[in-house]
């Protein structure tokens, strides 16, 4: 098996018993709509994975996640349901946010990752965009956990931020400062790009765990928890760093434009 | 006789239309007047009837306290919001407005909310499509600026609602124009649409994919426009006639309106030619006979205006930017909106995106003609628009107020909709019955520097120890930008009961008390009005024929000719007491075919030829009937 999984691939999963009838003219139907008549089905709740008949594995082949998006779009969307009957419309709303939300997620490197991570359990909750935000605007000190590897670089960064922002106060301006601090910052937005690929390779630990315990569960038995929480907690890492560095970079932005 | 027709509508700050799709071809249908656009203006003419588009433009300088113009600014806001509106615009608010109550604006001794104004456009445009037709609309298909908040759009589709609309869906006018340009041209790639209207301004960018427009991001001012530039002109011009008059026109609003008059000439004036002279009688009693003259060159003209358009700068720079986009993968550039028809305006596009902006189709039109197009898809769709599909954008994120008056952003802005968020809430002591929650609108970090759309009492919870209760909310934006919301409470299964309080609307019951054509009595009303507006034809061919009986042409037809005339003639007086428009407009058809050489035989005998063919009715005849005939299709190909 591939770790590239591409949609077409992938065959959907099997639907709970009882509702693989289409409601309006009882043949055989697709997950979302009834292949025979086209009708909208309603909606059962599903994770996004699921919705688009992926198994939950990181590495996605946008392309065809988007060729899916719109193919699904020409069948649920709310525009090409106008005239159906209310029960159908509603479905139909349904149907549609819940293909929007899904493909917004999924098609999204860093969104797709934590969906997944929400999927297994794991709350980002510390060092996530709004909890950031919301410890900002209520003027709260958040706990900011540095990762190791940055220590020194950060260290030296809020000096130069604070000497920066000393200068500002008497109205100098020291160029030379500027241009340092400019420095860390483009090291830091490398550091940020490189992140990603180090995820990446998480993605493939993940997606093969997948393919094992897939391959496992056919003959009974379960995904290893213990694994699971071992790669999972790696991503975490990275997705907490990566947060970090990203705050930061915002932090440099706003000393400098001040 | 029975219609399906679904139109689309452009409910515009400064002038509105109607459009449908004429087989394949989305075509806006004309006023009586025959002009396509109706101005958005509504007046009050002394028996309190209301007068809409260019009658009532006139009544904006003779009685300017009983009418009102750009009531599109006011659409979805509060009295807290409109300060400076009511600085630039004569708009006169009631004296006992509440606060936290809907906007009223006083027209002569009566009040009116935003959109009870709209709705009398609304309903101007629904007559002129029921006229053209010949048969009720009930159904339409509405534009709003992209940038328009849920209460904006929550007002327009009241309007819609108290105008005896159906409103099938609200379209954002940027997307509806990129429907009606990609209905010529089928191909993929990225596209730039830049609308600067009368008062709104907006930036969409759009992928075009096999017949699908995506709208990848979205961006805008919902108070930038050309009313901008006319009211800078008319500052300008009241200062001037201040320092060099001494006199202080600003309270004076006939003058006011006289001067927007000419000011708005002058800039359309300037947009073809390298300067313009102002001339404008100012009111005699006060000016002594003096008039206002200034010189404007175009580029006094563009200068005074730099500061205008350039904020339109911004916010194409954030679409591009949320939409990860630079600007020279930009394939195409659209203009749509009255605006974009200043050189300068366009210069600055070609600047921004590098590109020629493709100006093909008629800048006021356009956006009509593509909610036409959207308006058949929905209805089922025509081989023309098969394929098509809108995917379009919320343009702010949705948030919910959490602890320290912070918004928590759960659906976030250039979201394809529909889309939806669920959160979970719970009570904070025991047996607590009841959870407010705040939901907001906007980019901010701070609720109270968001727009708040409603609060929601969720109701009912069944009692239990704190924090055990877990109350499902989801938030849904359907596909008109419209928020819905749902709950339940989990442990029990109980359907919580939600009340909304919207911030700043009608609700559901004040609409329904508005409403002016009731649907239910479409049909009837519809039949009615056919019935006076025939009555009314049917005596202006009758006082024509009494003429034409009086003039010598009349002996110059043969008995035979007289004695048909004679027979129709009684036919229509016959059906002409009944109540059967129909039966009257047929008996009008045969005497306006029967007459039709009387008319020609009053013409003098130069101009006969000429007028070969011409019926009674279109005949100068003298005053009386030159009126258009009400139901003459044959006027509007």
């Amino acid at each position: 098996m591939t770790t590239k999984s591409t949609l077409t691939a992938i065959s959907p999963k099997p639907l709970p018993e009882g509702t693989h009838t289409c409601w309006s003219c009882g043949s055989m139907r697709a997950a979302h709509f009834c292949e025979s008549c086209g009708k909208v089905q309603p909606p059962t709740p599903v994770d996004y994975f699921t919705f688009f008949g992926l198994p939950p594995k990181l590495t996605v082949d946008v392309a065809a996640l988007e060729k899916e998006f719109y193919e699904l779009s020409r069948r649920l969307h709310p525009d090409l349901n106008a005239r159906a009957g209310s029960r159908e419309q509603e479905w139909s709303l349904e149907q549609s946010s819940m293909l929007n939300d899904a493909y917004r997620t999924l098609r999204d490197p860093i969104k797709r990752t934590e969906y997944l991570l929400h999927l297994e359990g794991v709350a980002l909750e510390e060092q996530s965009k709004s909890a950031t935000e919301r410890a900002r605007a209520t003027g709260e000190i958040k706990k900011q956990i540095v990762p190791p590897d940055l220590l020194e670089e950060v260290f030296e960064l809020n000096m130069q931020l604070e000497e920066l922002r000393m200068n500002k106060k008497m109205g100098e301006d020291d160029p030379a400062l500027t241009a340092e601090i400019s420095q860390h910052k483009h090291a830091l937005e490398a550091k940020h790009e490189a992140l990603l690929q180090e995820l990446e390779t998480y993605w493939t630990d993940w997606d093969n765990l997948i393919d094992r315990s897939f391959l496992d569960q056919n003959q009974g038995s379960k995904a290893p928890a213990e694994e699971r929480a071992k790669i999972t907690a790696k991503m975490v890492d990275v997705l907490n760093r990566r947060n970090y560095i990203r705050n930061l970079v915002r932090d440099v932005n706003v000393a400098l434009e001040d | 006789m029975a219609s399906d027709h679904i139109v689309g509508i452009d409910l515009g700050t400064t002038n509105s239309l109607v459009a449908y799709m004429q087989g394949e071809t989305p075509v806006v249908i004309p006023g009586e007047d025959g002009s396509n656009l109706v101005p958005s203006v509504v007046a009050l003419d002394r028996d309190n009837q209301p007068i809409i588009g260019n009658a009532a433009r006139n009544l904006l300088i003779e009685t300017p306290e009983r009418a009102v113009y750009s009531i599109k600014r006011l659409m979805g806001r509060a009295v807290e919001d409109i300060r400076e509106e009511l600085e630039l615009f004569p708009f006169r608010l009631a004296e006992d407005l509440q606060p936290g109550e809907v906007l009223r604006i006083k027209l002569g001794d009566k009040t009116f909310t935003p959109p009870e104004i709209s709705a009398l456009i609304l309903r101007q445009l629904k007559r002129n499509a029921e006229r053209y037709f010949g048969g009720p609309v009930t159904k339409a298909v509405i534009t709003v600026p992209a940038y328009f908040n849920d209460a904006q759009r929550q007002a327009t589709k009241d309007a819609g609602r108290i105008g005896g609309l159906e409103v099938l869906r609200l379209v954002n006018e940027p997307t509806a124009a990129s429907l009606a340009y990609g209905l010529d041209k089928k191909q993929n790639g990225i596209v730039a649409v830049y609308d600067l209207g009368g008062g709104t301004f907006d930036i969409s960018i759009l992928k075009l994919h096999d017949g699908i427009f995506e709208v990848v991001a979205t961006n805008g001012d919902t108070h930038l426009g050309g009313d901008d530039i006319d009211n800078l002109l008319i500052t300008i011009a009241l200062d001037d006639i201040r320092g060099d008059l001494g006199l202080d026109l600003r309270r004076n609003a006939e003058a006011v309106q006289a001067i927007r008059k000419a000011v708005i000439e002058a800039k359309i004036a300037l947009s073809s030619q390298p300067s313009v002279k102002l001339d404008i009688e100012l009111p005699s009693e006060l000016a002594g006979g003096k008039r206002y003259q200034r010189e404007i060159t175009r580029d006094q003209f563009e200068q005074l205006i730099q500061p205008i358009i350039d904020r339109t700068v911004g916010p194409c720079k954030q679409a591009l930017k949320d939409a990860n986009l630079k600007p020279e993968q930009i394939d195409e550039v659209v203009l749509v909106g009255g605006s974009t028809r200043i050189p300068k305006v366009r210069a600055l596009v070609k600047e921004m995106f590098r590109h020629e902006p493709h100006t093909d189709l008629n800048p006021d039109e356009v956006v009509a003609l593509g909610a036409a197009v959207q308006a058949v898809i929905l209805g089922g769709g025509t081989q023309a628009t098969q394929n098509m599909l809108l995917l379009d954008v919320t343009p702010l994120s949705l948030g919910i107020e959490v602890a320290g008056g912070v918004t928590d952003k759960i659906i976030l802005r250039n979201s394809t909709i529909p889309a939806s968020a669920t959160q979970f809430y719970t009570t904070q002591i025991d047996g607590q019955a009841n959870v407010a929650i705040h939901v907001l609108q906007g980019e901010r970090e701070l609720a109270k520097d968001c727009r708040s759309l409603a609060r929601f009492d969720l109701k009912g919870i069944p009692p239990m120890a704190a924090g055990i209760p877990r109350v499902e909310v989801k938030f849904l934006i359907d596909a008109n930008g419209i928020l819905n919301v749902t709950a339940r409470e989990q442990r029990s299964g109980k359907e919580a009961e939600i009340q909304v309080q919207p911030s700043y609307g009608l609700t559901d019951d004040q609409v329904e008390s508005m409403i002016l054509d009731s649907f239910d009595n479409a049909e009837e009303d519809f039949r009615r009005r056919q019935l006076i507006e025939a009555r009314n034809e049917a005596a202006t061919i009758l006082g024509a024929l009494e003429k034409g009986k009086r003039s010598a042409a009349w002996g110059q037809l043969t008995s035979d000719e007289k004695k048909q005339i004679a027979k129709m003639e009684k036919a229509l007086l016959a059906v002409n007491a009944d109540d059967d428009y129909q039966a009257i407009r047929r008996a009008i058809d045969a005497l306006n075919q029967g007459t039709m050489r009387l008319a020609e035989l009053m013409m003098d005998t130069a101009v006969s030829s000429a007028l070969k063919g011409k019926k009674m009715d279109e005949a100068d005849l003298g005053e009386g009937v030159t009126a258009p005939h009400p139901m003459a299709k044959a006027e509007f190909k």
